[in-house]
């Protein structure tokens, strides 16, 4: 268990070192003086803030720098943005939420629609039903995300006037920030109508949170279809035929867990593909998240903004991932790193 | 192998579906129908303001974002009859000599009291003084303040025409001039010449946070700056104690969206109550929507061909007039701005009073041009470059689309033509250097007084000051409209604006080609929303009926 545990703490960590030498490398690609890169302030406001050549001992070799550089990070000095003027960290904190806010919807909606499904599937397997609903995730799975959410503007929002097409909630609502996830933020405030909020907030969801669903629920259609199918082949399920179970007895207690676990470590896996998906939607629905943000950075070349973009993006999926694969890997200890590493 | 039975698989859909489609009927009730948002203004805007003072910026995302929400000016334009009203000011004299200018100040006329600035009196004399000494002295406390330019301000040299400006007591401000000029009334109602607070200046002094008066700001305007997310939303709220007894919102909000298309989705799903700058192109579009409305009104602008009258064989009036009798202005109006434009016959559009309807514009005629340009010793496939704006005008909405269409008018005259463009920085600063042959560019009026066409257009001074493209000198013009502004009464500046006009259409430094209406839309809820010809959008008075 601690052999475990220090394993994947080691593994995350030179995951991290590696992201924040890129980060740092990356100061010196892009165009531009690398100081002005590391703090984003212009050669000539940083001669008004004389101590930050020194915080990141410009003049010292590239180790020492990157020491340096290391420093400023864990203390929260991130630079500011060119274009904003505001400390990145700021704005890291403030538009992330919102990014992971939409992706955990998702995903929920997914999991919600997807897992039915796919037993459906299964469980109808080389039937018409099975056969429908494969050939509607292979459907969904290759329509690209932002042609979708262009489609469900145009239907939903420009045709049919039900939902709005961009943004959290409608800007009339003034919504003090706490957690930065708007639903927990509007539950928590009291100073405004919550049920209206709360209706604004909801309607704004639906078509993001839609487009980027769909991609991810054919994906869980089809990896729960396969597992389930697998496991209802596998001996110990005859054998539990053989001592006379029923057939709602046999897939309630010997069928859906084991074919659930596999499932777990694949679906982790698509997180990072989800939070691209999120990124792109979020630029076609003016999500103000994460993604949307870093897209405006490129446009403006705000090179300050991009490496923290990154870092903090990169950083938030390698923990995310390692941290539900320690899960699966603590609770399923049939699972051996040989097999991990194939999912 | 079949585990479930059929029926049980039938029950499970069923029981599935009816589920979906109860909350599917909850959710349509709730989501769909109730759109219960807070009483309030959205007005979806196209960039993010540089600061909320335009007095140090005078583009339009600026002006639109401060001038007359944050703030009031000692006096007004009238927006439907152009005419000066009071404001801050209630009455004003002139003395016989033009030369001194006396206001009676508003009385009882509260600031806005924000996080940063409780004020302690009313508006008086100081504030009057603290705003127009802030950008005439160099010596002033915040005159450095924000980077120390007055884009406005100095273009006119306001600073050196202002002597002083005097206190003589609490409400009543004397400023003199040190030689009448009649445009003088006309720039202290721009959307430039706003009122700061004195008192929130020497508060920001002695807190030594003396930035914040430009992005914290205080004013006696409609509304007060709430909170500001660069690229993302400017909030306002009402200012309660507003001195005007109009309508007001409680929250007036600027959604800042960039993109021109997206806009307009906004607007037809009734995210926005108005939108920023309609793009020619959509203006179909909003007029088929029911439920908006396109206000359309003639703008205070001009898009024109300068010639580079500084280089060879440009500096020739009859080479100018070949060039302009080569291309037909009517076909490119009806393919740049979609007949949103009016063929230009001056420099200054119909609606002002220096306008003359008896100068005979150029008409197209090729065979003629190309015989006059033959005659001047311009040989056949001559070359030269057209200069086209990289940015989109609402005097030119399409320069490169425009400059195209020139260069295949030139090309049956027996001219090649070249098009430059680079981006509009670089573009206005090599324009400055004068390398260019020839340009589209234009010009938006910022009040309603013709010098402020005739004298940044084409006046020797405006070649160092970067708006005379033409780079055209003449001492006879500079002559005529410096004597306009000598006078003040109308009918004798407009014999001297007509002379100019004259001089102007024999001489053809540039050749007008199109004044451009101004469009606004919004949506039928939203009510007293006017197109301000002289400037920037105001949100006092206009009101969201449910």
């Amino acid at each position: 268990m601690t052999n475990v545990l220090l394993r994947y703490t080691n593994l995350v960590l030179a995951t991290l070192f590696v992201l924040s030498l890129l980060s740092f490398i990356l100061a010196y690609l892009f165009p531009g003086q690398p100081i002005e890169n590391l703090t984003g302030l212009r050669l000539d406001e940083l001669a008004e803030h004389q101590n930050s050549e020194l915080k990141y001992a410009v003049d010292a070799n590239i180790f020492v720098q990157y020491w340096h550089y290391m420093g400023e990070l864990f203390a929260g000095n991130w630079g500011v943005s060119f274009s904003s003027g505001l400390p990145l960290i700021e704005d890291v904190s403030h538009y992330l939420p919102a990014s992971i806010e939409l992706s955990a919807y998702a995903l929920f909606l997914s999991f919600f629609i997807g897992l039915p499904l796919g037993f459906l599937a299964a469980l109808r397997h080389h039937k018409l039903t099975d056969y429908s609903l494969l050939s509607i995730s292979l459907l969904g799975y290759s329509i690209p995300v932002f042609w979708l959410a262009l489609i469900l503007i145009l239907f939903f929002s420009l045709q049919l006037g039900w939902f709005p097409l961009s943004g959290r909630i409608s800007l009339l609502f003034e919504i003090p920030r706490a957690t930065g996830f708007i639903l927990i933020d509007i539950l928590l405030s009291d100073s405004i109508d919550k049920t209206a909020a709360f209706t604004s907030a909801l309607r704004h969801l639906i078509l993001p949170t839609l487009s980027i669903a769909v991609v991810t629920t054919t994906l869980i259609i089809r990896i729960t279809r396969r597992s389930v199918i697998k496991t209802l082949n596998s001996e110990f399920i005859l054998a539990a035929y053989a001592r006379g179970l029923t057939p709602r007895q046999v897939l309630m207690r010997h069928g859906v867990r084991n074919a659930l676990i596999p499932i777990l470590p694949l679906l982790a896996m698509q997180f990072p593909t989800l939070l691209t998906n999120a990124m792109i939607v979020e630029s076609i629905f003016s999500w103000p998240g994460i993604g949307n943000w870093l897209i405006q950075a490129i446009y403006q070349q705000d090179y300050p903004a991009i490496r923290a973009g990154m870092l903090a993006v990169s950083t938030l999926v390698v923990i995310f991932t390692m941290s539900i694969d320690l899960t699966i890997r603590l609770t399923d200890p049939r699972r051996r790193r040989a097999e991990r590493a194939t999912t | 192998m079949n585990i479930l039975e059929k029926h049980n698989i039938k029950h499970w859909v069923q029981t599935a579906l009816i589920l979906l489609a109860s909350i599917c009927l909850c959710a349509c009730d709730g989501l769909l129908l109730s759109k219960t948002d807070p009483n309030g203004i959205v007005y979806c805007s196209e960039g993010s303001p540089a600061n909320f003072n335009p007095q140090l910026d005078t583009s339009g995302t600026t002006v639109d974002a401060s001038s007359h929400q944050i703030y009031d000016r000692l006096i007004d334009f009238d927006p439907i009859t152009g005419d000066f009203v009071p404001a801050l000011a209630t009455s004003w004299l002139i003395s016989n000599d033009g030369k001194t200018y006396t206001f009676q100040l508003r009385r009882k006329v509260s600031f806005h009291d924000t996080q940063t600035f409780t004020p302690t009196r009313f508006f008086n004399a100081d504030d009057v003084l603290f705003s127009i000494d802030r950008w005439r002295l160099m010596t002033h406390p915040f005159h450095h303040i924000s980077g120390g330019r007055y884009p406005y301000t100095d273009s006119l040299k306001l600073g050196d025409l202002i002597t002083k400006v005097t206190r003589l007591n609490g409400y009543r401000v004397e400023i003199t001039l040190n030689k009448p000029e009649s445009s003088f009334l006309a720039n202290l109602a721009t959307d430039f010449a706003v009122i700061l607070s004195a008192e929130y200046a020497d508060k920001l002094i002695s807190r030594n946070q003396k930035e914040l008066i430009d992005h914290k700001p205080v004013g006696t305007g409609p509304y007060q700056l709430a909170s500001f997310r660069q690229d993302r939303y400017i909030r306002y709220t009402k200012h309660p104690k507003y001195w005007r007894n109009i309508e007001l919102t409680d929250k007036l909000i600027f959604d800042i969206t960039p993109s021109s298309s997206l806009r307009l989705a906004k607007l037809i799903t009734a995210e926005c109550d108005a939108i920023a700058l309609p793009a020619h192109s959509e203006l179909e579009v909003i007029k088929q929507q029911d439920e908006l409305v396109l206000d359309e009104k003639p703008g205070l602008n001009i898009g024109f061909w300068a010639f580079n009258t500084s280089k060879a064989p440009f500096n020739n009036p009859e080479v100018r007039r070949a060039l302009g009798m080569a291309i037909d202005k009517n076909a490119l109006i009806e393919a740049i701005y979609f007949n949103s434009a009016i063929v230009a016959k001056n420099i200054v559009p119909p609606t002002s009073w220096a306008f003359q309807s008896d100068v005979r514009p150029l008409s197209y005629n090729p065979i003629a041009a190309k015989k006059l340009l033959r005659e001047q010793g311009i040989p056949e496939n001559f070359s030269m470059t057209v200069w086209a704006m990289p940015v989109q005008r609402a005097y030119n909405p399409n320069a490169t689309k425009m400059a195209e269409l020139i260069q295949a008018y030139l090309q049956k005259v027996g001219i090649q033509v070249n098009i430059i463009s680079y981006e509009w920085s670089t573009f206005r600063e090599r324009l400055s250097q004068g390398i260019h042959d020839s340009v589209l560019i234009g010009w938006s009026a910022d009040n309603g007084d013709p010098d402020n066409f005739y004298r940044p257009l084409l006046s020797c001074a405006a070649i160092e000051s970067g708006t005379n493209r033409a780079m055209w000198c003449s001492q006879e013009y500079d002559l005529l409209i410096n004597k306009a502004l000598q006078y003040t009464d109308i009918s004798e500046r407009t014999y001297f604006y007509g002379q100019a006009n004259e001089l102007l259409a024999e001489q053809l430094p540039l050749i007008p080609i199109a004044h451009a209406s101004r469009y606004q839309a919004h949506r039928k809820e939203l009510q007293g929303l006017v197109i301000n010809p002289y400037g920037g959008v105001r949100f006092g008075g206009v009101k969201k009926i449910q």
